[in-house]
């Protein structure tokens, strides 16, 4: 299965899901006016690769800024990833928030409520 | 005498203006008023947490305009503007004021000033309940929005959100909303 690279941009982040490592990464800001139309085509991905995923998934999330509108679309992420998960696969998620960005570790304290995958929450010392 | 939206901002303490805008709030203009807004912070050294958290509540009252104000009243000097609405950013004592502008229709003020009020009774521990629990269990609407924006900056400002609808005519209001992000926040 290809893997799925786009471009960060100032509005929108970096992808770079590869479905041979089992790596999938979401780096920068994400703050588009319309965000569905950015999820969709990764969500999309999503759905061919569960359909055979690898025993072990890590995830890694390094976001500076979402917006509330990417906020969903990133929770329809995990949903996929939960989906995964729950068919007895390994998915790691290693959230990652800057030194003393509390807004960012309970954004991803709040995923970690609401999806049932194992969180690492990791503060990225300068 | 007719109405002037703009009397509200001139009333207001004008020093420490660091944006004003007025206008069409498209995708190009909300880049450049983000990219402003956030060099002037870092020129000035603002430490981090309130920079990101002023930088988070611009991102999401622009997108809050972009998404859901109303059609301009017919009258009105601006007919070019499919969606117009107003911002200013303002340094203060305690931190960063943002205020927004915008026509609402008569008929949403209602449903508007509800889900302010629902937000000004609740505690902090409430929002974020509430935060999670739109999150969670509503769609995308149709016109773009999740339905947080005014939530999170409750949350990230930790402060009850100030507003005034003033009547323009009988079929729109103005409205204003005037957020204040602070250093500290009451959790």
């Amino acid at each position: 299965m290809e893997p799925i690279i786009i471009e960060g941009t100032p509005k929108t982040p970096t992808v770079k899901f590869d479905a041979a490592q089992g790596v999938f990464e979401i780096k920068g800001r994400s703050i588009p006016e319309n965000s569905v139309e950015f999820y969709k085509p990764i969500v999309d991905w999503l759905d061919t690769y569960k359909e055979s995923p690898l025993t072990k998934t890590v995830v890694n999330i390094r976001l500076e800024y979402f917006n509330t509108s990417s906020s969903k679309c990133i929770l329809d992420v995990f949903k996929k990833l939960e989906a995964i998960h729950k068919a007895k696969n390994e998915v790691e998620v290693n959230w990652y928030y800057e030194e003393d960005d509390e807004d960012m570790l309970e954004a991803g304290e709040d995923y970690e409520s609401i999806i049932r995958v194992p969180f690492k929450m990791i503060e990225i010392v300068e | 005498m007719s109405f002037d939206i703009e009397n509200y901002l001139k009333d207001q303490n004008r020093n420490n203006v660091i944006l004003f805008y007025k206008g069409n709030v498209d995708s190009d203009i909300i880049n450049h008023i983000l990219d402003t807004v956030e060099d002037k912070l870092v020129e000035v050294n603002e430490q981090p947490r309130l920079r990101k958290r002023v930088y988070n509540v611009l991102v999401e009252s622009l997108q809050n305009l972009y998404h859901h104000v109303d059609k301009v009243p017919e009258d009105f000097e601006d007919q070019k503007s499919e969606k117009f609405g107003m911002l200013l950013v303002q340094k203060v004592n305690s931190g960063y004021k943002i205020i927004t502008g915008n026509f609402v229709r008569a008929d949403n003020v209602e449903k508007l000033e509800e889900k302010i009020k629902r937000i000004n009774r609740s505690s902090h521990e409430e929002i974020k309940e509430l935060y999670k629990f739109i999150l969670n269990h509503q769609r995308i609407s149709a016109k773009g929005g999740g339905g947080l924006g005014l939530v999170d900056i409750a949350r990230k400002t930790g402060n009850k959100l100030e507003y005034t609808f003033k009547e323009y005519n009988d079929k729109y209001s103005f409205f204003y909303l005037d957020i204040l992000v602070n250093e500290e926040i009451l959790t």
